[in-house]
């Protein structure tokens, strides 16, 4: 399969600190990559960079051959890189429908009017919120809110979907239900970068996993092979851990 | 949208009545009216759709009143120099808004205010072209009566209001208007929906500009004379913020009503109390502020309680 | 350096000193509660004719009507914020700007009515003179000026940094939440910081009484220069309106000498919009404050 997403060298400063530093890594076409690490790794941050919102400090972005190192955001998700907030971000003052239809618009292509609102719905049929379509996204609950946030994503039309912590905040079963949302997705073949912080999530659907700490990439691989890399342990978990487990297991 | 332009079409007729009554007085006040609403509605693309406070029509409404004015002069015919006007309005309003757009909240507000001055320094400054600060004759419009003038006028700011309408139902009801709402709503995740953020601002602060410049030009022709404090006064500006907020920014109409309502009452308050008018004003705007912030038609909104559908 | 720059830098020193002092206040409520006070310029107004009417008729030196004004235009502040300014602190930037636009309208008009709209002059009765610093000539009522506004700049600037009060602003200035959080009573540091604001226009009215007429319509022209050093030195902090202030007295100084005294206010905007195009957070200011 070919690389869908290059990232080779990345490096973003904010003023002295590397918050994401020397970063090179490849998405596969059709993977589902997640992207692990401590809080303040720069995971969030990477993604940022990926979509245009900061520019990266030194290195390259390729997506689908092509160099996106500096092209602005709206660029991006026209191009078919579409992403999700871990801090909600609706519109407020527009229905839930509204809200898509945006996204499907303005990245999707949609054209405006009833082709957009027609695909709006679809969408919102697959995440199920369309009951809700007609009521402000201010109104929704946390776990529809994220939902909706998928139903945006979903309504861009993407090759390459970015989820960051679509779980903060969920129960059990909201979580669950988000899964199957995203294998979903997967199964139509759009190529998804999930950031999650829940061991669960990230084991029962990701082909691989990347690990990120300082911002630097400390381990790419295979869900098993990570989680006994003793870099990734101590990364999580301290150094005097990590010791004490490879002399358990070593 | 049908709805809507219906009832303008309806408005628009019935106040192109208004010459019949042959009164001078109303003619001059409907006039005025008239442009108050231009000025408004203009400023409902940048300040109300796009969300950005923009101070700038005292600005547009200055260039484009010395545009036409200067023209004139030259011997340009008066609906030739009105166009020409318009058009370096728009052109100035692009680079303008390339520049300055990118600027949020209180630095936009600032820096638009700023321009009406910086622009009224130069013109004051430009005496062989524009009479500076000893202000600036037109040729008289040659008509056969007085009264023709009045008519005359009158019917050119109706023609330029209900252009002014009808831009801005188009651009509420298409793809422009829906991407400014996102951005005025959050300017960010709109960028990152693929919305074209400086095209769309860019665009929106042009709308915001043409008509003023057109009605500057109009204004003066109809006065035949104007000097620089005169045309690029700041409160154009204000009194542009005040009617939106008046009317309300929620439907189509509140820019038209809120002129109407602040014309009404700035003419009672210049006719009863000329010497505290400005004072007056400012206190309808205290008023305003503090306790109608949604204007005149939220008022409508509570008497009548509508049921969500 | 020929004796026309040196003295034409004096000059500019001297007025920016002046400006610091009158764009402090103006900053520090701009900076801590994101207010915009278009009233500030004619507060300064209002504090000039105070001292104009106090030496007139009773006598009273425009010096001691600095210490009338601190007070009064303190109280004046707090009330207004505390009434008026305080309901509506939420709101978009668009709705404050208008409000105290509609309020400045009020009292430029109530000016007007009650002291006519002719220029007065305070005239110091005996003059204060000049005073030669080497070949440079300098006016004794500008020093004077000058060294009272640096004075007034400097209190205001003790009490951020050394009273409790001055620290809670500037707490709710860096972050209001977290302020809040540890027990600040925000709105009632809003309403001081605005006294404090208007204070500092209202005492430097009667040293500006000194040097330039009084007229009520005199406020903007005011304004305009506070916002060009609020933008050049960075918003609410007494060392960027400092900077501001020198840096925009001298740049009006050659800036009269290079292209007339007339061109004075457009050469101040000019650089104000190249400023916020460039580097809208000032020479001193922090990034990401809006």
């Amino acid at each position: 399969m070919s690389a869908l997403l290059e990232l080779s060298g990345v490096t973003r400063r904010f003023g002295g600190l590397r918050a994401v530093s020397d970063v090179t890594l490849s998405v596969a076409q059709g993977e589902v990559l997640g992207l692990i690490g401590p809080n303040g790794a720069g995971k969030t941050t990477l993604v940022n960079v990926i979509t245009g919102v900061h520019p990266a400090s030194a290195g390259r972005v390729r997506f689908a051959g092509e160099d996106i190192t500096r092209l602005r955001p709206y660029l991006a998700a026209r191009r078919g890189i579409a992403r999700t907030f871990q801090i909600v971000q609706p519109f407020p003052g527009m229905t839930v429908l509204e809200n898509v239809a945006a996204a499907a618009m303005f990245a999707g292509g949609a054209s405006y009017g009833k082709r957009a609102r027609d695909e709006a719905m679809q969408h919102l049929r697959f995440v199920g919120l369309a009951e809700v379509a007609e009521r402000s996204a201010a109104a929704l609950t946390l776990a529809m809110r994220k939902r909706l946030e998928f139903a945006k994503g979903l309504a861009m039309r993407p090759k390459l979907l970015l989820l960051d912590e679509v779980n903060a905040g969920l129960n059990a079963a909201e979580v669950d239900q988000a899964l199957a949302l995203v294998r979903a997705i997967a199964a139509r073949g759009v190529t998804v970068l999930i950031i999650e912080h829940l061991m669960k999530v990230v084991l029962s659907l990701c082909s691989r996993i990347a690990v990120l700490h300082h911002g630097e990439l400390i381990a790419v691989g295979a869900p098993r092979t990570i989680i006994e890399d003793p870099q990734v342990i101590q990364a999580y978990l301290g150094k005097r851990y990590a010791k004490s487990q490879a002399g358990v297991h070593g | 949208m049908k709805r809507d332009a219906w009832i303008a079409v309806l408005l628009f007729a019935l106040v192109a009545l208004l010459p019949l009554s042959g009164e001078a007085y109303w003619m001059r006040l409907g006039t005025t009216m008239l442009m108050y609403g231009v000025l408004a509605m203009s400023w409902n693309f940048i300040g109300g759709m796009a969300g950005y406070p923009s101070f700038a029509v005292a600005a547009f409404f200055g260039l484009g009143a010395y545009t036409g004015a200067v023209a004139q002069k030259f011997g340009m015919p008066m609906g030739f120099a009105w166009a020409g006007a318009g058009l370096l309005a728009l052109a100035f309003a692009a680079l303008l808004g390339l520049a300055l757009l990118r600027l949020r909240g209180h630095y936009f507000a600032i820096a638009s205010l700023v321009v009406a001055e910086v622009l009224r320094e130069l013109v004051n400054s430009m005496t062989g072209l524009t009479g500076g600060g000893m202000g600036l004759n037109l040729p008289i419009p040659a008509m056969a009566s007085v009264d023709i003038q009045a008519r005359f006028f009158f019917y050119a700011m109706l023609l330029l209001a209900a252009v002014t309408f009808a831009a801005m139902l188009l651009t509420a009801n298409s793809k422009l208007g829906f991407g400014l709402r996102c951005i005025q709503q959050n300017e960010s995740a709109a960028d990152m929906l693929g919305v074209d953020t400086t095209l769309y601002k860019v665009s929106a602060f042009m709308l915001s500009g043409v008509f003023v410049g057109v009605a500057g030009a109009v204004y003066a022709s109809w006065v035949y004379y104007i000097e620089p404090p005169d045309v690029f006064d700041v409160l154009y500006s204000v009194k542009a913020i005040v009617m939106v907020l008046l009317g309300g920014a929620g439907s189509m109409f509140g820019p038209l009503i809120g002129a109407a309502a602040f014309l009404s009452l700035e003419e009672l308050v210049w006719r009863n109390y000329l010497q505290v008018h400005t004072g007056v004003l400012g206190l309808m705007i205290v008023l305003l502020v503090l306790f109608l912030p949604k204007g005149l038609l939220s008022l409508s909104q509570r008497i009548g309680r509508r049921k969500m559908p | 350096m020929p004796l026309l720059y040196l003295q034409i830098l004096a000059n500019g020193l001297v007025l920016g000193g002046l400006y610091a002092c009158i764009a402090s206040g103006f900053s520090l409520v701009w900076g801590v509660q994101n207010v915009i006070n278009i009233l500030h310029g004619s507060f300064i107004v209002l504090g000039a004719y105070l001292a104009y009417f106090a030496y007139l008729q009773a006598g009273i030196h425009p010096f001691l009507s600095i210490l009338i004004a601190i007070p009064v235009f303190y109280a004046i502040g707090y009330g207004l914020q505390r009434m008026m300014i305080n309901r509506i602190i939420a709101a978009p930037v668009l709705l404050t700007l208008t409000l105290t636009f509609g309020l400045d309208l009020m009292l430029q008009n109530g000016m007007i009515l009650a002291f006519t709209a002719d220029f007065k002059k305070l005239v110091l009765d005996p003059p204060l003179g000049t005073i030669a610093l080497g070949e440079m000539v300098l006016p004794v009522d500008r020093l004077a000026a000058m060294v009272l506004a640096l004075a007034l700049t400097a209190m205001l600037y003790l009490i951020l940094s050394r009273s409790r009060i001055g620290r809670a602003i500037v707490a709710v200035r860096m972050d209001r939440e977290a302020a809040a959080l540890m027990g600040v009573n925000v709105p009632r540091i809003y309403a001081i910081t605005f006294g404090l604001g208007v204070m500092m226009a209202g005492a430097s009215g009667p040293l500006l009484a000194m040097i330039f007429p009084i007229s009520p319509l005199g406020g903007p022209a005011y304004l305009g220069k506070a916002f060009v050093i609020c933008v050049l030195g960075g918003l609410g902090s007494v060392p960027g309106a400092m900077v501001g202030g020198l840096v925009l007295g001298v740049v009006e100084s050659f800036g009269a000498l290079w292209f007339g005294p007339e061109h004075a206010i457009t050469l101040s905007f000019t650089l104000l919009i190249l400023m916020l195009l460039l580097r809208p957070h000032g020479l001193l200011g922090r990034k990401g404050y809006e």
